[in-house]
């Protein structure tokens, strides 16, 4: 690239959904913008590869509810390709031979669950419309930069002020509730509501996806909310499947941003972020090469943004201290299985609708409890928590025709295992994997082609997320809002000029969303006027 | 699939036109005809059987029953005696509308409760500490209605019991062909008529027996269709149409008190304490701000409207349940909304039941409905009726 030098204003480092999202948003104000990907593919970890041939995976994220219907809108992504598909049920297996299933349709849902017990099913209906409330309580949060509540600047006052407004307008009912929402534990908030254990479990295990915490730890009942969130967004059955997997988001963001003149260019390494008096250049890659910009995004987590990709001297020291202790802990993996034919479920057999929904391994809240209780200490479940969705059976070009692919989303893997992670700690969490779901679709060990499993290790390694958490740091309350990633640091800037942040380490983060990509660039495109001429 | 009532067998026989819909979870006929207007005269006219299995049912026994029913009612159910019947909504404790149904008296300690939305958690939060039993029969208990001018008659033929004696809002212990049932005389349609409860697993017998000896007495099976042109005439409300029950409101506005469905009357002050007691006396005291009233479009009006276009008027032929808006005379200013309405085959009007501003509620008062005439909204002239808008003597003779 000689020759260009200064040639851009910003540089995005990270293909990911958020950097492509802020890409894109940077280039839609007319800006020229180049994105660096370290991979040979975009995407970061919503991307679909070819594992085995013929077999397309989402490797990593691989279903989505939270993508902003604004972003969808504004970036035009069905002209680019975006398509969700419908997720139509969640089938909850059991060890005793039944199920519990969640299905699309509220009569057959409310059959379904007054089955197991009928007071839990007129409470789901009661209890939907509370989430939908506390949703909407929250909603407005989610596209709002957040205040720093301990600035006495008037900008800042009047933005507490009108989120003051905003809980006080709840009123009492709905605000007890919501504070409820955000201390108690998944578990003992479901305990309020219902007594079907299959029910509470499936829905509580929601609330403990991507975080190092059980259903039974304090701070779970909000992520729970997550999950009701794309419901009110006029996104009806939010939850969804991109046609291609979850890289079909990706290319259609990255397609938007190339419709807007941005330059994407993958296997582009970036090693450091130049500085100069002060003030972001450009940025150097790991083959030498030296492009600069007026400003440098950054969409890698936390740790990598501000102690890889900058020397340690730029920051303040409190900064790198507050880095240091923001919480990764991955503590999932995936794997990933190309099959010869569909797992056939002992307690409802053949082929049926429930094969192209969600199907999830968590048959009561203990058996949560417990998966979790094995990676407190150090070790992947024995009994892993499951989220397992068949993607041929939604878009069929995933496998060849009349074979599939399994996504298995596995909870507990800890990063920092006892021993650490190796080839054979890897193939034996696998093993227990495979073992746990055969227990109930005992074909599926005799149906599979070929396996990939993915530690928190391997994530970090392949995609570059530190300790492989999912979300650029734990949802967890400490690291939300205006904590997220940092107190002082939340409005995606950083102590260097010119240096922003824009990853899912950023608020509002968390799953494919790409909230934090969208409000990053808009906050970057309000500082246009201090851009360097 | 949709679960199906135990009269399912007979029904889907019956069904020329395959008019399947949904009710609480069960599938069930809009009509069995290929059009409803038969099936609607049959109610006025003759008798019509109506399968109504999909209402919620539930038995409360035990010393506390009554306790717990006088708890969660707003009438008074020391005043039901054994084999009454009364017809009650019942309010959260901000006094707002849950649902609506039937509560019956089968014992000294024995109560049957009908509603359209299931109540079994709500009433069990009401009964913590009480000695009752609360069971849900809503699937064992097949319901029929067998409604219209006939019905005694055939009643009469069937049943060992002497149900002719039989009064309105009152039950008897029958057997019909040898089946055990209990008979109200209750309904949804405003006419003389009688609900028929029995175990599910008589369902058939009892269907066969009674389309046998309704047949000469001219009774069909009826749908949904013809059972809502009745209801409106009757000025009868249905939930999630013409209210939205506190239970499932969104927002404060969409919920109803009873003053404001014109059903105070079911609201008895003199006790001194049930759910939603405190805030019902203080609605009491105040005038309510919503009335809910008929609405009966003037012909000359709607015809003029349908002239401009060079139409005559042109109606659904079946009764709608959407929000309409209620405009004052000659149109503009909003002052309420239809949330059903139908064209009467027997009053000859085109009527809607309305929720009103109170100041725009008194009957005669002149209004406007609005009419889409030809993609265009217009007002049609209407005014305010009492309900119901039939007030047939056999009902209650």
């Amino acid at each position: 690239m000689p020759g260009r030098t200064n040639s851009y204003d910003a540089i995005v480092i990270g293909g990911g959904h958020n950097g492509l999202v802020t890409a894109a948003y940077l280039a839609r104000a007319g800006r020229r913008v180049l994105v660096l990907e370290r991979r040979e593919v975009l995407g970061g970890a919503a991307v679909s590869e070819e594992v085995f041939p013929g077999f397309t995976f989402s490797v990593f994220s691989y279903v989505v509810s939270l993508l902003r219907p604004e972003i969808i809108r504004e970036l035009d992504l069905p002209a680019h390709g975006l398509q969700i598909l419908p997720l139509e049920s969640t089938l909850t297996p059991l060890p005793n031979g039944d199920y519990l299933a969640a299905w699309a349709d509220p009569d057959l849902n409310r059959r379904e669950l007054y089955r197991h017990s009928p007071k839990d099913a007129e409470a789901y209906d009661e209890f939907g419309r509370l989430m939908h409330h506390m949703a909407m309580a929250v909603k407005p949060i989610l596209n709002m930069v957040p205040p720093d509540p301990t600035s006495l600047s008037p900008k800042e006052l009047l933005s507490l002020a009108k989120l003051g407004k905003h809980f006080r307008d709840l009123g009492s009912e709905r605000f007890s509730a919501l504070f409820k929402l955000m201390t108690m534990s998944s578990a003992d908030y479901l305990d309020e509501w219902f007594e079907c254990e299959p029910l509470k479990a499936t829905k509580s295990a929601s609330g403990i996806i991507g975080t190092f915490l059980g259903p039974r730890s304090p701070g779970t009942a909000y992520v729970l909310l997550h999950h009701y969130m794309g419901e009110i967004d006029g996104a009806f059955r939010a939850w969804g499947f991109a046609k291609g997997g979850a890289g079909g988001i990706s290319e259609a963001i990255a397609s938007a941003a190339r419709g807007f003149g941005a330059e994407i260019k993958t296997q582009a390494d970036v090693e450091q972020v130049i500085v100069k008096r002060g003030r972001a250049a450009g940025v150097a890659l790991a083959d030498g090469t030296e492009v600069s910009a007026k400003l440098v995004v950054s969409s890698l987590d936390p740790h990598l943004t501000f102690l890889r990709l900058l020397e340690p001297g730029h920051l303040p020291e409190d900064l790198v201290e507050g880095v240091k202790r923001y919480r990764f802990r991955g503590s999932s993996g995936k794997v990933n299985l190309a099959l010869s034919e569909l797992p056939n479920f002992t307690c409802l057999p053949g082929r049926g609708p429930h094969l192209r929904g969600a199907i999830s391994i968590s048959p009561s809240v203990d058996y949560l409890e417990r998966a979790y209780d094995d990676a407190k200490y150090g070790h992947y479940s024995r009994r892993p928590y499951m989220d397992i969705i068949i993607p041929s059976m939604i878009d069929p070009g995933m496998a060849p025709l009349g074979q599939h692919v399994m996504s298995i989303f596995v909870q507990y893997a800890p990063y920092d295992l006892n021993d650490g992670w190796n080839d054979q700690a890897r193939e034996a969490f696998g093993e227990t994997v495979i073992d746990t779901l055969a227990d109930y679709a005992p074909n599926l060990k005799s149906s599979i082609l070929h396996r990939q499993v993915l530690t928190p290790k391997d994530i970090e390694d392949m995609v570059g997320l530190t300790q492989g958490n999912i979300f650029q740091g734990e949802l967890a309350l400490q690291q939300l809002f205006f904590l997220r990633p940092l107190p002082q640091w939340a409005k995606y800037r950083t102590p260097v000029r010119g240096y922003y942040q824009c990853g899912s380490g950023t608020h509002p983060g968390g799953g494919v969303m790409g909230a934090s990509g969208r409000l990053a660039a808009l906050e970057i495109l309000k500082d246009g006027s201090r851009w360097p001429k | 699939m949709l679960k199906v009532t135990p009269f399912h067998p007979r029904t889907s026989a019956l069904a020329q036109g395959q008019a399947w819909r949904r009710w609480a979870g069960y599938t069930v006929l809009s009509a069995y005809a290929l059009h409803h207007e038969p099936e609607y005269a049959a109610i006025r006219n003759s008798a019509a059987l109506i399968d109504v299995s999909p209402l919620y049912k539930y038995v409360i026994r035990g010393p506390d029953a009554e306790r717990l029913l006088n708890r969660v009612l707003p009438r008074e159910l020391t005043k039901l005696k054994l084999h009454q019947v009364m017809y009650t909504p019942w309010c959260d404790g901000a006094g707002k509308v849950i649902d609506d149904g039937t509560v019956s008296r089968l014992g000294p300690d024995t109560f049957r409760l009908t509603s359209a939305d299931p109540n079994l958690r709500w009433l069990s939060q009401n009964a913590v500490g009480m000695d009752v039993g609360i069971e849900d029969v809503s699937e064992r208990t097949a319901a029929l209605a067998l409604q219209g001018p006939t019905s005694r008659a055939i009643l009469n033929e069937l049943c060992d019991g002497d149900v002719t004696q039989l009064r309105f809002f009152r039950l008897a212990v029958a057997t019909i062909d040898s089946v055990p049932v209990t008979i109200s005389r209750t309904g949804y349609t405003g006419d003389l008529g009688y609900e028929i409860w029995l175990d599910r697993e008589q369902a058939l017998t009892v269907w066969d027996a009674i389309m046998d000896a309704g047949r000469p007495f001219g009774m069909c099976p009826a749908g949904i269709h013809a059972l809502d042109i009745a209801r409106i005439e009757a000025g009868l409300l249905m939930i999630d149409i013409d209210y939205v029950s506190a239970h499932r409101a969104l927002i404060e506005a969409q919920k109803s008190s009873p003053f404001e469905l014109d059903l105070g009357w079911t609201v008895d002050l003199g006790k001194p304490s049930f759910v939603g007691r405190t805030a019902l006396a203080d609605e009491a005291a105040r005038p309510p701000l919503w009335r809910l009233r008929g609405i009966a479009v003037d012909w000359d009006s709607l015809e003029r409207l349908y002239a401009a276009v060079g139409l005559p008027p042109t109606l659904p032929s079946v009764a709608w349940r959407t929000s309409v808006p209620v405009l004052v005379e000659g149109g503009g200013v909003q002052v309420g909304y239809a949330t059903s309405g139908c064209w009467s085959p027997l009053l000859k009007q085109y009527i809607a039941l309305a929720h009103l501003e109170a100041a725009y509620s008194e009957p005669g008062t002149p209004l406007a409905l609005e009419v889409t005439v030809e993609h265009r909204r217009r007002p049609a002239a209407a005014r305010v009726v009492s309900l119901p808008f039939l007030d047939l003597e056999r009902k209650r003779a």
